[in-house]
């Protein structure tokens, strides 16, 4: 009996808070947006039986999901995500690995305390790390200041409420979660299996791209899809730094239902930014699991 | 020790008044397809120390997880004192358990791990400490009471592992593996412990072990088991002089094998073909009345054989044999002989004297021998 | 490689001054006397006094820390239970299901999740305020703490919990007495995770807030949205410097605890 509470409590908040709120919001996907409270019919109205019932999911249709296909600004707010995405996983990995493969070769004693130190970050709000680039890549912000004193440029770079504003910010915000598994993938290194490579005759660079690097897949496969998959459906960076000319599908959700009060299409655009990233969310976990089956 | 004191045998099983403690009264488990207990019935009696001996995947640890409580069986019942407790949870059972890893609690004190069943019982609070104090003395552990467990070694664990499972006073104390952890040395002195000890407290004890050497030092009665069933129940002595079978014969320590058939010489005498060419095997007083042309095994171990560079004259069993290797072992050195038909025999000698006159030596021409009573014939 | 090489250095020290620098700038520049972020004009702590006196952002980060307090502790309890119920509860009816749910929330788009947990709010009628805050912010929470918590109980010894019940215990109290004090390390980490995600939340909380409970993120984030402001820069690293400093400690303590509970377990 007290098995059955300890299982059922958990459950059921679980199915009461996730479950069912994301079978509405499929639900509501099908439904035709109206201009009343709530803003969508049809409503379930059980007091009706059976009639109520065929009534109700005989309103349904997929008219919301075909107008997200005619409608330009959707296919491109979902590829422009997806290009970002990829583009900053790959920027991410690049920028990341120098400084896992520096900290998994730092002296021992060093480790704990630099491995505090990536993760410091993650604990100080996500907002407030997005916010503080504003300063610095605004028109007259420091970094400008700092090219144009340079003498690199001498004209003020327009990078704030740009793409590549948005860049930066993904890059510096999801960096812990690439340097991280990345690190605990190279640590595991055994120095001398890099003795071995060398002995046989590799170059330092051959020992690296030949043992090393395939060596940490796993960390670089487990870093890419912890940045990719959040960044599909990234809002506070677009928003805070990208401008009006950043689009993207968070982005855009949002506005759909926090400006249009377009619940149907917000859900619909909820619906399928899902179902895009299922694939990769199996994907992910299947590695794990190979992973975790492989070290038993 | 009680059971190994000619003067006062210690056998209730061979009482037929006698009440088991335990009694396993067709036992069956299984977990899902796989049959880990197959239909087992023994009966195991009060201050017994019964070794339950296998290969890992027999099923021993099973029969002690079900006595504990962990298990239940599918089918049969497990008896204690007379009452069935197949049902009752481990918690309400007069049975305590040392676990192979030990299993004490990190974040508690030798003192705390030892009281922790105590504090569960329906013992006095005020009587709690003596009784901790008594087991800290029964297995010399009271210089470390207040340590935790991961400040004390290895051995001294297995003490409090052992100290925590008596200190509630079982009916029957279950040890799964207790010496597996330790090197030979401290185990062989820790086995000579546990004996020690479970004659000072009286308790029954059930020991799972792999170690046949363990078995055979500690136990009142050895059970060999094989895949879910009891090959055989015997003493120690029983168990290794005349095995019941040939998987008995093979597990507990070295034996050649003999496969031929038998011709019965009448009066518990027979002798038996093993190959082209061989002089048969004379066997005398064999319990077992075979027809002749049965088909049997011949067990003999290895220490049971001679060797010598003349055949000698007061052996039944005569045979030449060429020597292939030896194993120089210290104590005593092992002989690999082939024989003219192509079969290996393994015999093994004592070193009586300090250096090796090196009688025989590789590829050397020796004869075999042994007495007509030496072996046993197995139809297993 | 006793040592590290000029280029792990480098890599090293680039890397963390990429990680590091833009806050260290918020925090120095959050001592500016000037109006105009950008421009230096000396120092002054008049930003920190405003924002003592702005009575909103005071509200708000009062709403934040109840909710971040009372979310994390009800998160904490379930997602023990769950982790409990998943690593030891044997087989019951829907446990895949029951898995899914605990690990999707951890992948899936903040978006998605917090518009579903308002439709629903909506449709049974809930005014949104601090309770649906507190309702979605533990949902989140204790999927967290399910996943720190079982990654705990999976590598422990179960034969100290089959100790206890040899030992008399029931379930209860071998939970209680054994298993609970073990895992207490995962469970503060745990509580701590749910803690601060609550704090640091602005999406789902901008969808199950309602207009009368706002957090802290959803001010700042209305604030920052248009420009930036001396203000939320002396706020911002206050926010820093709280962080730094329990991160700080925690991490000392339970390093203590940890190299502990290593010495514990190699022994058992």
């Amino acid at each position: 009996m007290k098995r059955a509470a300890l299982i059922l409590l958990p459950y059921s908040w679980l199915v009461v808070l996730f479950l069912v709120p994301f079978i509405i919001v499929v639900k509501i996907s099908l439904s035709d947006p109206a201009l009343s409270i709530p803003p969508y019919s049809p409503t379930l109205d059980l007091s009706a039986g059976w009639a109520g019932l065929t009534s109700f999911f005989g309103a349904l249709d997929f008219d919301n999901f075909r107008f997200l296909t005619t409608d330009n600004l959707y296919w491109m707010a979902y590829l422009s995500s997806l290009k970002i995405a990829v583009i900053s996983t790959f920027v991410a990995l690049l920028v990341a690995y120098p400084i896992a493969y520096g900290m998994a070769r730092a002296p021992e004693e060093w480790r704990p305390t630099l491995l505090m130190l990536v993760i410091l970050p993650f604990w100080s709000s996500f907002l407030i790390r997005v916010y503080s680039w504003k300063a610095i890549l605004a028109n007259e912000g420091l970094l400008n200041q700092l090219l144009l004193w340079i003498g690199v440029i001498s004209e003020p770079l327009t990078i704030l409420n740009t793409p590549t504003a948005v860049y930066i910010g993904i890059v510096y915000t999801y960096l812990p979660f690439m340097v991280l598994p990345l690190y605990s993938a190279l640590e595991k290194l055994d120095t001398s299996l890099l003795e071995a490579a060398e002995d046989l005759g590799c170059t330092r660079f051959q020992a690296f791209w030949l043992v090393t690097f395939p060596l940490s897949r796993n960390g670089i496969i487990a870093g890419c899809f912890l940045v990719f998959i959040p960044v599909m459906g990234e809002f506070v960076i677009p928003a805070l730094l990208g401008g009006s000319q950043t689009l993207m599908i968070g982005k855009v959700l949002w506005e759909e239902f926090f400006s249009n009060r377009d619940w149907p299409v917000a859900s619909a655009v909820a619906v399928i930014l899902l179902a895009i990233l299922v694939i990769p969310i199996v994907l992910f976990q299947r590695n794990e699991e190979k992973q975790r089956e492989a070290e038993g | 020790m009680a059971h190994s004191n000619p003067q006062d045998v210690f056998a209730p099983w061979t009482d037929p008044d006698a009440k088991p403690l335990i009694r396993f009264a067709n036992v069956t488990k299984r977990f899902g397809d796989f049959t880990a207990i197959d239909d087992l019935t023994i009966d195991i009696y009060e201050r017994e120390f019964f070794a339950l001996l296998g290969p890992s995947g027999c099923g021993k640890t099973t029969i002690m997880r079900m006595l504990a409580g962990f298990e239940t069986p599918t089918e049969g019942t497990i008896e204690l004192d007379g009452r069935d407790i197949a049902r009752v949870p481990p918690n309400l059972r007069p049975v305590n358990m040392m676990f192979q890893s030990y299993a004490l609690f990190p974040h508690l004190s030798v003192w705390d791990n030892i009281a922790f069943g105590l504090k569960r019982s329906d013992m006095a609070k005020d009587e709690i400490p003596a009784r901790v104090e008594e087991m800290l003395r029964l297995t010399r552990l009271d210089r470390f009471a207040k340590r935790k467990p991961h400040q004390i070694s290895g051995g001294q664990r297995q003490r409090v592992a052992l100290a925590r499972a008596l200190a509630k006073a079982p009916k029957l104390l279950l040890l799964d593996e207790p010496l597996g952890a330790l090197d030979k040395k401290l185990r062989e002195e820790t086995q000579f412990e546990l004996m020690d000890i479970q004659e000072k407290t009286g308790t029954t004890f059930v020991i799972v072990t792999h170690d046949q050497e363990e078995a055979m030092t500690v136990a009142s009665r050895v059970a060999v088991m094989d895949h879910g069933k009891i090959k055989q129940v015997d003493t120690p002595a029983h168990i290794y002089e005349t095995p019941a079978s040939t998987y008995v014969a093979d597990f507990i320590g070295d034996v050649n094998l003999f496969r031929g058939t038998a011709t019965a010489r009448g009066d518990g005498t027979y002798s038996i073909d093993y190959g082209e060419g061989s002089a048969p095997i004379e066997v005398s007083e064999c319990d077992l009345s075979l027809e002749t042309g049965a088909s049997v095994t011949f067990a003999i171990r290895p220490e049971k054989i001679r060797v010598s560079s003349e055949p000698p004259e007061d052996r039944d069993n005569v045979v030449e044999g060429t020597i292939i290797d030896i194993g120089y072992l210290g104590n005593l050195s092992t002989y690999h002989v082939e024989l003219p038909g192509g079969q290996m025999v393994k015999a093994s000698m004592t070193n009586a004297t300090r250096l090796s006159r090196r009688d025989f030596t590789w590829e050397d021409k020796i004869w075999l021998s042994f007495r007509s009573s030496a072996g046993v014939v197995l139809t297993e | 490689m006793r040592r590290l090489s000029w280029f792990n250095a480098t890599s090293l020290t680039l890397g963390f001054a990429f990680l590091y620098m833009p806050m260290v700038i918020l925090v120095i520049y959050s001592f500016n006397e000037s109006k105009l972020v950008t421009v230096w004009a000396g120092f002054s702590t008049k930003w920190y006094g405003e924002l003592f006196r702005n009575e909103a952002f005071l509200d708000a980060a009062w709403v934040t820390l109840r909710v971040a307090i009372f979310s994390s502790t009800l998160a904490t309890i379930l997602g023990t239970a769950a982790a409990y119920v998943l690593v030891r509860g044997g087989k019951f009816f829907g446990k895949t299901l029951f898995s899914g749910m605990i690990y999707a929330p951890l992948v899936m788009p903040d978006v998605i999740l917090g518009l579903s947990l308002l439709l629903l709010f909506i449709s049974v009628g809930l005014d949104r305020g601090m309770l649906t805050i507190i309702l979605a912010h533990t949902t989140f929470s204790m999927c967290y703490v399910a996943v720190v918590v079982s990654s705990r109980l999976v590598s422990f010894d179960r034969s100290l919990e089959e100790a206890a019940y040899d030992l008399g215990c029931t379930p209860w109290d071998a939970f209680r007495s054994v298993t609970l004090p073990i895992i207490a390390p995962a469970v503060i980490s745990g509580w701590l995770l749910g803690f601060t995600l609550s704090l640091d939340d602005l999406v789902i909380a901008s969808f199950a807030a309602g207009p009368a409970s706002t957090t802290l993120p959803i001010k700042i984030f209305s604030a920052v949205r248009l420009g930036v402001s001396p203000e939320i820069n002396a706020l911002s690293s206050i926010l820093i410097g709280l962080v730094t400093i329990g991160v700080i400690s925690f991490s000392i303590t339970t390093k203590r605890a940890a190299i502990r509970r290593m010495r514990e377990e190699n022994a058992t």
